[in-house]
C-alpha cells in the first residue's frame, strides 16, 4: 500500500512559501494511513487529497473547533483502549438485514447475504475494484459540497482514506431495516468508514447502527434522498465504550422527501458528530435528534454535536432536538445552524438544545445560529442548561418513588422529546428499554456527585 | 394519628421564620380543616410534613402514629401512609400518568414489604378509580399533568390519593381553580375515602369546599401559628366576617 500513498502524495501541490504549523502533523497523519488507490472513487480521492492539503487539519484556533479539541483526532495514532465486555444487544427482536464490520473491515461471513427486495448493497472495498459505479456521483461529492461555508477536514480525510464502508441503493421499500453492527477486537483499531446511501424517488429505508467501531473512528455517511423518499436513521453505539469518535453525515433531501436521524450516546471519551443537511426540494422534511448521557467518572466525556441545515427550497420543515445529560465533569457541546437561503419561503425551522447537569462540575456549551435570507419564514431556536427540577423530584418522591428511581424518571422525561423523533415504536421501545436499564444500573452508583 | 408539637420552621437559605410554634393533633377517622389568610404558612406546614427540601425545623416535632416524621425521606413518609395533594401539581413531560402511578404504587408496596401489583391488577384498579373521578383513559395515558386543565390536575391528585390509599391525607387548596362540578367530584373522591382509620387535613382559603367535605374540627392559622380551633361553625364565621375580625380578636 505504500505505493498508493506515494501516488496520492505526489499529487499534493507544493506548498508555496513557508510551511504551515499543521503541515508536519498532516504529513504524519497521512503517513500512518494506508491510502487506497480507488477504482470508481479514484478521482474523488485525488480531489480530496488536494483539498485536504489546501485546508490542513483543524487547529486549536479554528473557530469551528472552539469547544472541542481536535488534537486527539489530529494525532497520527490513537491511544489503545480496553473494551468492556459487550453485554447489551439492540433490535434483536426485529427482523433486519445484518451487515457486520470487524475492526473496520466488512465481515462477509458474519453478515447476511447482501440481498433484499428493493435494495442493492455492496461493500465499498469490493465495489471499489470497479471503475464504473452508481455511487461514483456521490462518493466524496456530497462531502465536498458540504465544505462550504465551513471546512470539515476530517471528512475530507475520510474520503481520501476510507477503504471500507457500505454502498446502499434503494429502489423500493424493503421490509427489513438494514442494520450495521460494528465489532472490534483490536485495542488500537483506528477505523475509517465511508458509507453511501442513495434512495431513489419514492424509496424507503431504515438504517440502524450499533456496536463499537474502533478505539478511534472516522465515519462519513453520504445520503442522497430522491423525490418523496423516506429515510430513517437510528444510531446507538456501544455504551461505556472509551472511544474517540468522529462522524459526519452529509444529506441532500429532494422534494417531498423525509429524513429523520436519531443518535443515542452513552458515555465514551471524545465524540463529535457533524450533520450537514441540504434541503434542496420543496415540501421536504429533515429532523435530526440526539440523546446523550455522559458520566465523566467512566472516562473523560466530551460530546459535540455540530449541525448545519440549509433550507434551499420552499415549504420545508427542519427540526433539531439535542439533549445531553451530564455528570461528574462531563462536557456537552452543541453548535447548530439553520441557514435559510433567498427564496426558501414558508420555511419552518426549529432547533432546541438542552443540557441537564447532574452536578456542578459538568458543563453544556451551546452555540445556536440562525441566518435567514427569506422574509416569509418561521424559525425558532432555544437552548437551556439546568439542573434537575427539585419540585418535580419532590413531587415524585412524595408519591413514594425512591429518589434514585425518581431521578431516572426525570432524566427520561428530559430526553423524551429526542426519543419521540424515533417514529417506529418498536425501535423506540427498544432504545427506551436500553436507556432505562442503563440508567437504573447507574443509579445505584451515582458517582461523586 | 398526626401529632405536631411546637413546630418552628425557617427557610434554609434565608433568615426567615415561617412557622412559629404550630400545635396540632389529628386523630384517626377525623377531618380537620386549616384556614387562614395567604402567606400564613399553610403550604409550608404541608411541605415540611411531607419532607420537602429548603426548610429547617428549628424546634418542635411532628409524628405519624407515634413515629417521628422529620428524619424520614419523603418516600419513606409516603410509604408510612402520608399523602400531600399539591396546591400546584407538577407537570412531568415524557412520563406517562399510568407509568408514574404504577411506579408509585409498587414502590410503596415494596417499601412496606407487600407484593407488587401485576399489570392486570393495577389496570383493573385504576380503571375503576378513574371512572368515579371522571378521568378517561386518554388522560391516564398522557404525560403527568401535561396539558391538563386546573380541574383535571386536581382530580388527578385525588386519583393518586385513591390509588395509594394513604392513612393521613393532606389536601393543600385542592379547591382553588375548580368550578362547582369539579369541586363536587373532588369532594366525592375525598368522602369516598373517609374511614375510621384514615384522617384528613384539608387546607383551604375558602369555606365552600367545607360545604362538601364536612370537617370535624376547623383551625385558623395566622402568621405561622394556629390561632383558633373550633367546630365547623368557625368556617362559617370566616365566611361571613373574613379573617379581619377573627385575627383582631386574637391580637
Ligand atoms: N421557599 C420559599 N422561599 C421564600 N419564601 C417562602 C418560601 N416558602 C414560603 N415562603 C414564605 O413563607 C410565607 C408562608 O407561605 P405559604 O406557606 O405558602 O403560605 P400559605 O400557603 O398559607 O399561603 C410567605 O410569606 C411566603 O412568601
Ligand atoms: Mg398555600
Amino acid at each position: 500500500m505504500m505505493a498508493d500513498t506515494a501516488v496520492l502524495a505526489a499529487q499534493v501541490p507544493a506548498v508555496e512559501g513557508k510551511a504551515r504549523p499543521g503541515d508536519a502533523a498532516l504529513a504524519a497523519r497521512l503517513e500512518a494511513l494506508d491510502l487506497p488507490r480507488g477504482g470508481f472513487t479514484r478521482s474523488a480521492r485525488e480531489d480530496a487529497a488536494q483539498r485536504l492539503h489546501a485546508m490542513g487539519l483543524p487547529g486549536a484556533r479554528d473557530e469551528y473547533w472552539r469547544y472541542t479539541d481536535p488534537a486527539p483526532f489530529n494525532a497520527a495514532r490513537p491511544q489503545p483502549v480496553e473494551l468492556a465486555a459487550d453485554a447489551t444487544t439492540l433490535f434483536t427482536g426485529i427482523e433486519r438485514l445484518n451487515i457486520v464490520f470487524m475492526d473496520g473491515r466488512f465481515d462477509a461471513a458474519a453478515s447476511d447475504a447482501l440481498e433484499a427486495e428493493g435494495v442493492q448493497i455492496e461493500s465499498l472495498a469490493a465495489a471499489d475494484a470497479k471503475t464504473d459505479h452508481w455511487a461514483a456521483g456521490l462518493y466524496g461529492r456530497l462531502e465536498a459540497s458540504g465544505q462550504v461555508p465551513v471546512k470539515r477536514p476530517f471528512a475530507v480525510l475520510n474520503t481520501l482514506a476510507a477503504a471500507e464502508g457500505v454502498l446502499i441503493r434503494v429502489t423500493g421499500k424493503p421490509s427489513r431495516p438494514v442494520h450495521i453492527t460494528y465489532r472490534r477486537s483490536a485495542a488500537d483499531a483506528d477505523v475509517c468508514l465511508h458509507h453511501v446511501v442513495k434512495l431513489e424517488d419514492g424509496a424507503e429505508l431504515t438504517l440502524l447502527e450499533t456496536g463499537s467501531i474502533g478505539a478511534r473512528s472516522n465515519v462519513v455517511i453520504e445520503t442522497d434522498l430522491g423525490q418523496g423518499a423516506r429515510f430513517h436513521h437510528i444510531s446507538a453505539k456501544r455504551a461505556n465504550d472509551p472511544k474517540l469518535g468522529l462522524g459526519h453525515i452529509f444529506v441532500r433531501v429532494a422534494a417531498e422527501a423525509l429524513f429523520k436521524s436519531f443518535t443515542l450516546t452513552v458515555n465514551g471519551l471524545m465524540m463529535r458528530n457533524e450533520a450537514v443537511i441540504e434541503i434542496a426540494g420543496d415540501d421536504a422534511v429533515a429532523h435530526i435528534a440526539a440523546a446523550v448521557l455522559g458520566d465523566g467518572d467512566i472516562g473523560r466525556f466530551h460530546h459535540d454535536d455540530t449541525v448545519f441545515i440549509t433550507h434551499a427550497a420552499e415549504r420545508c420543515e427542519s427540526r433539531q432536538v439535542f439533549k445531553k445529560v451530564l455528570k461528574n465533569g462531563a462536557e456537552g457541546v452543541f453548535q447548530g445552524k439553520i441557514l435559510v437561503k433567498p427564496g426558501a419561503q414558508k420555511t419552518d425551522g426549529y432547533q432546541i438544545s438542552q443540557g441537564l447537569l447532574l452536578d456542578e462540575g459538568s458543563q453544556f456549551l451551546a452555540k445556536p445560529e440562525l441566518e435567514i435570507y427569506a422574509d416569509d419564514v418561521k424559525c425558532s431556536h432555544g437552548s437551556t442548561t439546568g439542573a434537575l427540577d427539585e419540585t418535580a423530584l419532590f413531587y415524585l418522591r412524595s408519591r413514594g418513588v425512591p429518589k434514585e428511581r425518581a431521578i431516572v424518571l426525570l432524566v427520561l422525561s428530559f430526553l423524551a422529546d429526542a426519543l419521540d423523533e424515533i417514529e417506529d415504536q418498536r425501535l423506540r421501545d427498544d432504545i427506551l428499554g436500553r436507556l432505562e436499564d442503563w440508567l437504573t444500573a447507574r443509579a445505584g452508583n451515582p458517582g461523586k456527585a | 394519628m398526626l401529632e405536631i408539637k411546637n413546630l418552628h420552621v425557617k427557610l434554609e437559605d434565608e433568615d426567615k421564620q415561617i412557622l412559629k410554634g404550630v400545635d396540632l393533633t389529628v386523630p384517626a377517622g377525623e377531618v380537620h380543616a386549616i384556614m387562614g389568610p395567604n402567606g400564613s404558612g399553610k403550604s409550608t406546614l404541608s411541605y415540611v410534613l411531607s419532607g420537602r427540601d429548603g426548610y429547617e425545623v428549628t424546634e418542635g416535632e411532628a409524628s405519624l402514629d407515634g413515629e417521628s416524621l422529620l428524619e424520614m425521606e419523603p418516600e419513606e413518609r409516603a410509604a408510612a401512609g402520608l399523602f400531600l395533594a399539591f396546591q400546584y401539581p407538577v407537570e412531568i413531560p415524557g412520563v406517562g400518568n399510568m407509568t408514574f402511578l404504577r411506579t408509585a404504587v409498587n414502590a410503596q408496596r415494596k417499601a412496606r414489604g407487600e407484593e407488587e401489583l401485576s399489570s392486570a391488577e393495577f389496570l383493573k384498579l385504576i380503571r375503576q378509580k378513574a371512572a368515579t373521578l371522571k378521568i378517561d383513559s386518554e388522560m391516564l395515558k398522557r404525560p403527568v399533568n401535561v396539558g391538563f386543565s386546573g380541574g383535571e390536575k386536581k382530580r388527578n391528585e385525588i386519583l393518586q390519593m385513591a390509588m395509594l390509599e394513604p392513612r393521613m391525607c393532606i389536601l393543600d387548596e385542592t379547591d382553588s381553580g375548580l368550578d362547582v362540578d369539579a369541586m363536587r367530584l373532588v369532594a366525592e373522591g375525598v368522602n369516598a375515602l373517609r374511614s375510621p382509620d384514615r384522617a384528613f387535613l384539608v387546607i383551604t382559603h375558602y369555606q365552600r369546599l367545607l360545604d362538601h367535605i364536612k370537617p370535624d374540627v376547623v383551625h385558623i392559622m395566622a402568621d405561622g401559628r394556629i390561632v383558633r380551633t373550633g367546630g365547623p361553625e368557625l368556617a362559617l364565621e370566616v365566611e361571613q366576617n373574613g379573617y379581619g375580625d377573627l385575627l383582631a380578636e386574637v391580637g
